[in-house]
């Protein structure tokens, strides 16, 4: 296992498409419910134990070794806004690019051959540390830091919140996330003795309602 | 130059699709050239772009790609030009960040470009537009394999001077709205010693959208690209 | 049967064709505080109301209701009034199960009144729907945080869909004190009390799927990945979140 990879997947400049997409954060900003610092941490507790947790929990399963049809068919089950879905297997197809030319493996290969518009992408994430040499551990918390800190980011760019205060947030959330992200590993391991029914589903209903809001729009600066 | 790819830059075709910039497509076949266009905000990309749309589209199969800053801005002005049929024209989304799409993740572009070829193909020519930005955004050479920069008398005749890597680099600067350059005051022969100077050998258009010859000669430089692809 | 842990009540309800174009109840037994009630019909379809013989469930009850519509059938369930969690005597949280099996050409509208989960109760709530390919369902769940004026409990309801074998809709909605963090922020429920969802799955949706659709600014509908939607709904209170998704019904035809 070697941490420098796990740098190099979790790096906000890995080219996998993430700068374009807000993990809702956009329409939250829109509605009133993201203003500053202390909301955006609120949202992004939210999503963590959420949205987050199954991201995760899918990763770490893929990560594991499970089967990759099987884990995108439960992560459809668990995204039930259809805008999620296209954004998630954008995303997919994406990640699947940039770990293809970064980390050349025939699971990464078949995975692709299987799913040409894009799996899920923590799915494709779980496969991508697998040909990493990482571990799900690895995967979870590459999924989980994702999901909050490119809501972070582009909540910089939406309300022109002071840099400083976003990174702040997202370092007061390192405890939630330490505790999410054990959790997901654990759901992965009981997935593979139990299948993957026995992963978490956690949904939060303003993001779905929005996610649909916020593909409705004509205008708008992020994908999702 | 970098239309011919050195074996570095080739990619295994074992794989469901070409990861990058590899000349051909998963059935062999080779692909569309792809031709991106940059420059600042207002400098006429999208007018160029639907120029060369109207100039080229009776002898090539040809696609666009738009990175608008706001989504579908630029390519609805083209589906309202009607200058191809909508199902060649799409949006890639960029986050606020136009220059990262088309530079440091070109993943979302690479997609819409592969699509395109997929749904409508083949494909002689893409031409991928980038969203206005600054004077610093090119494209990647893993995503197009020549670039156009457009910008115009009315930005300030200083800009071919101040360089920089779209003004320096770029395959072909366009220097775009000539017929305004009495009323802003912009030389015009400065401007192409400048460009001169920054650019030694690489080619400058000085066009006016609005005159008989409009986008001729860009259109000519686009064949010119395509031959040179097509041959390689 | 009451034991010092709480209350265990089982109902069950199992429907099938009646040969005659109607639908019969072979099946149709309550326990202890789930008591049903067969109502007139309507046209091809049976009714069955679930009656609550006494509030409930209260911390440590457990509570299973059971619906099989058999091949043909066309079953209808509601409930006389909204259930409320109440805190109890006994230790641990209250549970109350939903097991819902839905054959070929069956169909199961399962329509209970809201959730109400008071103050100070802790209630687990599990809803899994089995259906059969040619099966068709409407299923609508309604969670109320407090009654009125009132601080929520905890409630965890984990809603879970399955389709010809495969899972169609699984999730998971934990709210109220103690729930993980965030419940209550600007992702999850932003403050809303009231919060629900409808599915229906039809197996025509195949041909032809409804388009996503935005129902007021607080409630959705969207298409799942099968014959099937999902309205997703949060609310101030109960009377708006129904006045949506009784919408949401009428518009799906």
């Amino acid at each position: 296992m070697s941490r420098a990879a796990l740098l190099v997947l979790a790096d906000g400049r890995f080219p996998a498409g993430g700068h374009a997409h807000s993990g809702g954060a956009e329409a939250a900003v829109k509605a009133g419910r993201i203003t500053g610092a202390a909301s955006l941490e609120e949202f992004c507790r939210g999503r963590l134990h959420t949205s987050g947790l199954v991201s995760a929990s899918l990763a770490a399963a893929a990560a594991l070794g499970l089967d990759p049809v099987e884990l995108d068919e439960a992560a459809d089950a668990r995204t039930p806004s259809a805008a999620l879905r296209t954004a998630a297997r954008r995303l997919g197809r994406q990640m699947m690019r940039a770990a293809r030319a970064t980390w050349p493996h025939p699971e990464l290969d078949a995975v692709a051959r299987l799913f040409p518009k894009g799996a899920h992408q923590p799915v494709v994430l779980g496969v991508a540390a697998r040909a990493a040499g990482l571990g799900a551990d690895d995967a979870a918390y590459c999924s989980l830091y994702e999901s909050v800190s490119g809501a972070a980011t582009a909540t910089v760019r939406l309300l022109s919140l002071d840099p400083f205060d976003a990174t702040g947030v997202l370092a007061r959330l390192a405890p939630a996330m330490d505790l999410v992200a054990r959790d997901a590993v654990d759901a992965a391991r009981r997935a593979v003795e139990d299948g993957v029914d026995a992963l978490p589903a956690g949904s939060a209903p303003l993001l779905e309602i929005s996610a649909e809001a916020h593909a409705a729009w004509a205008v708008r600066l992020f994908a999702s | 130059m970098h239309l011919d790819h050195s074996p570095s830059h080739s990619h295994s075709h074992d794989g469901p699709s070409a990861l990058s910039a590899d000349a051909h497509r998963p059935d062999g076949s080779r692909r569309a050239i792809r031709i991106g266009l940059g420059g600042p905000v207002g400098s006429g990309k999208t007018a160029t772009v639907a120029a060369l749309c109207h100039a080229l589209r009776d002898e090539l199969s040809l696609a666009v790609v738009t990175n608008d800053i706001y989504t579908r801005e630029d390519a609805e002005f083209l589906l309202r030009e009607a200058v191809l049929p909508p199902e060649r024209i799409t949006a890639v989304e960029t986050g606020a960040c136009p220059h990262t799409a088309i530079r440091d993740d070109i993943s979302a572009n690479l997609e819409a470009v592969e699509d395109l070829e997929d749904e409508v193909g083949p494909l002689d020519l893409i031409l991928v537009e980038s969203g206005g930005d600054n004077l610093t955004a090119t494209f990647s050479k893993g995503l197009v394999d020549a670039q156009i920069f457009v910008i115009d008398v009315a930005g300030g005749d200083d800009i071919p001077r101040k360089g920089g890597p779209g003004v320096t680099t770029a395959d072909l600067l366009v220097v775009n709205k000539t017929d305004l350059a009495p009323y802003v005051g912009s030389d015009l022969a400065r401007m192409a010693a400048d460009a001169k100077a920054q650019r030694a050998e690489l080619p400058v258009v000085f066009q006016s959208l609005r005159d008989d010859k409009g986008v001729a000669a860009v259109a000519d430089w686009v064949r010119g690209q395509l031959a040179a692809w097509t041959a390689a | 049967m009451m034991t010092s842990a709480g209350v265990r009540a089982t109902a069950r309800i199992a429907a099938t064709a009646d040969g005659r174009g109607g639908t019969a109840l072979p099946v149709l037994d309550g326990e202890g505080p789930l008591a049903l009630r067969r109502t007139r019909a309507a046209g091809s379809e049976a009714r069955v109301m679930l009656v609550g013989a006494m509030s409930g469930p209260l911390g440590g009850d457990h509570f299973t209701v059971e619906a099989n519509a058999h091949e043909g059938a066309r079953l209808h369930v509601g409930s006389a009034a909204a259930t409320i969690a109440l805190p109890g005597q006994a230790k641990g949280p209250a549970r109350y199960d939903v097991r819902l099996t839905v054959a070929d050409d069956a169909e199961l509208h399962w329509l209970p009144e809201q959730l109400i989960s008071a103050c100070d109760s802790e209630l687990q709530v599990r809803t899994r729907a089995e259906l059969a390919a040619g099966a068709r369902l409407v299923l609508r769940e309604e969670q109320v945080l407090g009654r009125a004026g009132e601080a929520p409990g905890r409630l965890t309801s984990r809603l879970t869909v399955r389709r010809a074998g495969r899972s169609l809709l699984d999730q998971e909605l934990a709210c109220g004190p103690g729930a993980p963090g965030g419940w209550d922020g600007p992702a999850v429920l932003g403050g809303h009390r009231a919060v629900g969802q409808l599915v229906v799955v039809r197996p025509e949706f195949v041909h032809e799927m409804p388009r996503a659709a935005l129902l007021g600014e607080f409630a959705a509908l969207t298409p799942l990945a099968g014959p099937a939607v999902l309205v997703t709904a949060v609310a101030p209170d109960a009377r708006h979140l129904r006045r949506v998704l009784d919408e949401a019904v009428r518009a799906l035809g």
